[in-house]
């Protein structure tokens, strides 16, 4: 008992950065998600293409390596950033990926005459989407989602390798030098749970509210 | 005569190889309300699909008041009017189809409201009054918060004729609207397209409602294989067609 309470303010330290890179990630990876998701659907081929191929090359390659390809690479064409803004980058970058293929999917499940119907009212395109399409995505779009903000909030523990403290740098510290592997994991887990679940109980509110509406 | 609100000019559309509209010509008049009829495959969903251009013409034109609706012949090829241009035409022209396609995230009065919001520009409370007016007109003021999945068909379907109504166009585009209907539900929707059609309004109907094709169409077109082929009267298409086609069509169906 005694060593937890030791160890628990350098852990929760660590989580406070794990909800950082977490949440900045998240709204990131989100709105570039959007982009690109609509990016695939785009009348234009080329958008089309540029989209597909970005999807391809950031879910093909290991998050490792986007994480310390940023870290290392952009210094030697002389962009310096903080290793936080590194790791939020990369983990950006590659949860957009994800993100537009979640988004994409839930869009095209929506009935084609949705699209006809509010294009015929004489909506543009990019006002159907906003007001007709995409408010229909959100509840095919919440089990997904949920998904990919879990794995989002495990895949930061990838930042330890650039140095950074989050939560899982901040575990091992700690048990190199108590050699305790046992208690410090233990808690390391649950810190990661505590968000996890926090997020899939939010989702479930929230889904609740939505069919609440019919 | 005057000139005529809508002109079809020998329009061809193809999917691939299938050739589904080979040549079709028709002319609307104000007031005038035009019947479709026809078997399945005939092409009268298509060519009612190509008048607000959600399916692309592969050859021929499409006037409305004298204006070519989404493309325009160049030096020989058809070029692509730009998207608010034909936003703008199909604000003119409402459309009611099969399925409803109500907006399902909306109550019925925001369904109405939504476009003369966001394309005609109205405020709330004015978007908000012509709502009801048109609900009321359907018969439907009372179910104004209700959210489309707790509507029947029947109801569903008025609220879409609302909706297209709510832009205040110039013809009313019907595509098979009792098609997807419970039969006991047909008649409410059909009395509504009655009064509007002695409203005064423009109307193309494609439909399998041969008594309301008889009762309210100005003029019938019998469309088969991709073309019109016999169009007049209603009492002489139905009692008197001159084609061994809608002959044999119109003993199935009546």
């Amino acid at each position: 008992m005694g060593y937890s309470i030791k160890i628990l303010p350098f852990l929760l330290k660590g989580m406070q950065q794990t909800l950082i890179l977490t949440a900045a990630s998240a709204t990131f990876g989100t709105l570039l998600g959007l982009l690109l998701a609509l990016a695939r659907i785009a009348p234009a081929r080329l958008v089309r293409t540029a989209a597909s191929g970005y999807v391809t090359l950031f879910r093909g390659t290991p998050l490792m390596l986007q994480i310390l390809f940023i870290w290392g690479a952009l210094p030697q064409v002389g962009i310096v950033l903080p290793d936080t803004a590194c790791v939020i980058i990369a983990l950006s970058l590659n949860a957009g990926a994800y993100i537009a293929e979640i988004i994409r999917a839930a869009i095209q499940s929506i009935d084609r005459g949705q699209m006809e119907a509010a294009r015929s009212l004489g909506m543009g395109y990019g006002l159907a989407m906003r007001r007709i399409i995409l408010p229909q995505t959100f509840r095919r779009l919440l089990p997904p989602m949920v998904n990919e903000l879990a794995a989002l909030t495990k895949d930061t523990s990838l930042a330890m390798v650039v140095g950074i403290v989050e939560l899982m740098k901040a575990s091992q510290q700690q048990q190199s030098q108590s050699f305790r592997p046992a208690e410090t994991y233990i808690w390391t887990a649950l810190g990661y749970l505590l968000v996890t679940m926090t997020l899939m109980s939010l989702a479930t509110r929230f889904e609740k509210k939505l069919e609440a509406r019919g | 005569m005057t000139e005529p609100i809508l002109q079809v000019e020998s329009l061809h559309k193809s999917f691939g190889k299938l050739e589904v509209l080979a040549g079709i010509s028709l002319e609307v008049q104000q007031g005038e309300v035009v019947v479709v009829i026809g078997p399945s495959g005939s092409g009268k969903s298509t060519l009612l699909r190509c008048i607000n251009f959600l399916e692309v013409p592969t050859q021929g034109r499409i006037l409305f008041k004298g204006e070519e609706v989404g493309q325009k012949e160049v030096g020989g090829t058809l070029v692509r009017l730009p998207e608010r241009v034909l936003d703008q035409q199909r604000t003119h022209m409402g459309m009611v189809f099969q399925r409803f396609n109500l907006f399902p995230h909306m109550t019925a009065l925001e369904n109405v409201m939504e476009a003369p919001m966001q394309v005609r520009g109205l405020r709330r409370p004015e978007a908000e009054a012509l709502g009801m007016k048109l609900l009321t007109r359907v018969g439907l003021g009372e179910k104004a918060r209700t959210y489309p999945p707790f509507l029947s068909g029947g109801q569903q379907q008025r609220v879409a004729i609302a909706r297209a109504l709510a832009m205040e166009p110039d013809v009313m585009l019907f595509d098979e609207p009792t098609s997807a209907l419970d039969p006991e539900l047909v008649g409410e929707v059909l009395q509504v397209m009655k009064d509007l059609a002695k409203s005064g309004m423009t109307m193309i109907v494609v439909t399998h409602e041969m008594g309301f094709a008889r009762e309210v169409g100005n003029r019938v077109l019998f469309m088969d294989g991709g073309v019109v082929v016999e169009e007049g009267k209603p009492e002489q298409i139905f009692t008197a067609p001159q084609h061994t086609r809608t002959r044999e069509f119109l003993s199935k169906v009546l």
